[in-house]
């Protein structure tokens, strides 16, 4: 202690500074657990294995919807007249040639979005704000439209999508919906989740 | 006794709190029916603690037991469909109460220098309260509790490069599922209240610090007695106090008439969806939050782009901190205000109503454009009070509150 009793205060300042300082850090790193005790954990990562789906009785132009990863997967499969209709929606569409690459694997970027272009395969989860779309497959309903030529409509906000599930225009939606990985083991057995690819 | 008291009062003070906030503290003679929200507001607080409690001592929050522990709670527990009822219907009143509390400061400039902190301690209640309320909605594990989540989770997803990430820190799982319950729970019960309780301890601190406004938008402070207290002001206790227990027996018998009569309140307080356990593969054909989020939940439906959608909607709250600089008009209360102002706060007032009542319809072309129009005279509101408060043309205020 000095004897004088005179306050060195810019040594203090420094010394109450530097223990400020010290004590933000820590605090800091303190907090590091407790926010990444939030992220998904192991048992969620594991979960979420790849299904396997035979569609050799599904009916042409039938919705059949599977569970992956917690998630509604829709398969159909499409008549020719449905594929020939979707040219047609080309024009009002946001991505009509799925140029948005996060939304599909490479092997179903094109037009059809699909491996087999009778065989549509999406996550049923609408890109704006995560609804599950209704299946809309009938032509000019009088809701919908006269010009509508079979799609998916989100009920909560009225995004639309077609029958590839490719967004129209001045919907809420701003991307397609997602293919997810998937391949064939053989004519009729799909499945969800892994493809030849590495997994 | 006075023995006792001054034994406590020589350790904490308890007189002295008594006096400053209740006994001793003067607050305008010329409150009327608008001032009974605040106190109101605490009550439904205080209820909705009560009823809380005893829910979670029934409650599971685990995905797969959740939605049959509330079917317990209404069906086997003693009492139970009274506590969750009173619970639920509290949560309504409570947003009715705020927005009628809300509404008496626009009209009264109770935001106004030097009153600027008590309205944003009183924004970050309300925002408090709809973290609340959105995550108690969830517990029920219904179809509306896991579709309303889901869409108001995703919200966040429109921020750009971070937006997915940040989902996925919120659910804590890549879909909504047993992590997200669990953690809305802990949330719900512990955290913000928590937090709703020190911001109305904040918001009644700095009330009493600079004192009530009123009617008249006059400051009582400015003319006191030789004693120094206000000659404009009484005690509020007994004079208020009394005053607010009117209030509160009047508020009663309406809250009763809904909890015994009309507890899903037509299905805009319980949704009838979510009668239905979530279900994750399948969304209900027609979705609408509960009532109190509606209006915002139209600005939303209404701007056909995801960013801006969302940017809009939380706008649209973001916007209400600001009044206080927003409104630069020195004149107070409405009663003193010019027509441009009341005619805006009318057309203010009943926007968001409709704004409310659109939410709730499906969509069609009609809807939409409806939506439009409301949502921009919404943000019209702030634009107009901004440009034409600056020189409003006010009528004389009185030195002193009138009857």
């Amino acid at each position: 202690m000095s004897t004088d009793n005179v306050v060195d205060t810019k040594r203090r300042r420094f010394l109450v500074n530097a223990t400020s300082v010290v004590a933000a850090v820590g605090a800091g790193f303190v907090a590091v657990p407790f926010l990444s005790s939030w992220m998904p954990s192991e048992r969620a990562k594991n979960a979420g294995a790849p299904v396997e789906v035979d569609i050799s009785k599904l009916e042409v132009g039938r919705l059949l919807v599977v569970e992956w990863q917690s998630k509604p997967v829709w398969i159909i499969k499409r008549s020719d007249k449905t594929l020939a209709d979707l040219a047609k929606n080309d024009e009002n569409l946001s991505d009509p040639n799925s140029e948005n690459i996060d939304q599909q694997p490479a092997y179903a970027q094109n037009h059809d979005r699909s491996i087999k272009p009778e065989v549509i395969i999406l996550v049923g989860i609408c890109t704006h704000l995560g609804c599950s779309p209704s299946f809309r497959p009938e032509i000019g309903p009088a809701d919908l439209g006269a010009d509508w030529l079979g799609g998916f409509f989100c009920p909560c906000h009225s995004s639309r999508f077609d029958l590839a599930g490719r967004v129209f225009q001045g919907v809420p939606a701003p991307t397609n919906l997602v293919v997810p990985p998937h391949m064939y083991v053989s004519d009729n057995v799909i499945v969800i989740g892994r493809d030849g690819e590495a997994v | 006794m006075a023995n006792l008291l001054g034994w406590i009062d020589d350790r904490f003070p308890l007189t002295k709190m008594w006096n400053d906030h209740l006994a001793e503290y003067y607050t305008p003679k010329n409150f009327n029916f608008w001032y009974f929200f605040g106190s109101l507001a605490l009550m439904v607080l205080v209820i909705q603690i009560i009823s809380g409690i005893f829910l979670t001592m029934h409650y599971k929050p685990d995905d797969a037991m959740a939605f049959a522990s509330v079917e317990y709670i209404m069906r086997d527990v003693p009492y139970g469909w009274l506590i969750r009822y009173i619970h639920s219907t509290g949560a309504t009143a409570f947003f009715i109460v705020v927005y009628l509390h809300m509404l008496r400061g626009l009209m009264y400039g109770s935001y106004k220098k030097p009153r600027e902190l008590i309205w944003l301690f009183g924004m970050f209640i309300y925002l408090a309260l709809m973290a609340e309320a959105f995550m108690g909605y969830l517990l029920p594990w219904g179809q509306m509790s896991y579709w309303g989540a889901q869409v108001i989770i995703s919200l966040f997803s429109a921020i750009p490069v971070v937006g997915d990430d940040l989902t996925l820190w919120i659910r804590g799982d890549f879909v909504i599922g047993d992590a997200t319950l669990n953690r809305f729970f802990a949330l719900h019960v512990i955290a913000l209240p928590l937090v709703l309780v020190f911001l109305v301890i904040a918001h009644i601190l700095a009330l009493h610090e600079v004192g009530s406004n009123n009617p008249d938008g006059v400051e009582i402070k400015k003319n006191k007695d030789a004693n120094g207290i206000p000659l404009d002001g009484i005690p509020f206790h007994p004079y208020y106090s009394v005053k607010d227990i009117v209030g509160v027996v009047v508020f009663l018998f309406f809250f009763s008439v809904v909890l015994f009569y009309f507890p899903d309140g037509g299905g805009y307080m319980l949704e009838y969806a979510n009668f239905e356990a979530a279900n994750a593969l399948k969304t209900p054909e027609h979705i609408a939050p509960v009532w109190y989020f509606t209006p915002f939940y139209a600005i939303l439906r209404a701007v056909p782009d995801k960013l801006m959608g969302v940017g809009a909607m939380g706008g649209a709250i973001v916007v209400l901190f600001f009044l206080p600089w927003i409104d630069r008009c020195k004149v107070k209360s409405i009663r003193y205000r010019s027509v441009i102002f009341k005619v805006n706060l009318i057309v203010f007032c009943i926007g968001f109503v409709v704004l409310g009542w659109l939410a709730m319809q499906p969509v069609n072309e009609t809807i939409t454009f409806l939506s439009r129009l409301f949502t921009f005279l919404y943000f019209a509101f702030f634009v107009v009070l901004f440009v034409t408060s600056k020189n409003e043309s006010t009528k004389p205020v009185p030195d002193r509150v009138t009857s």
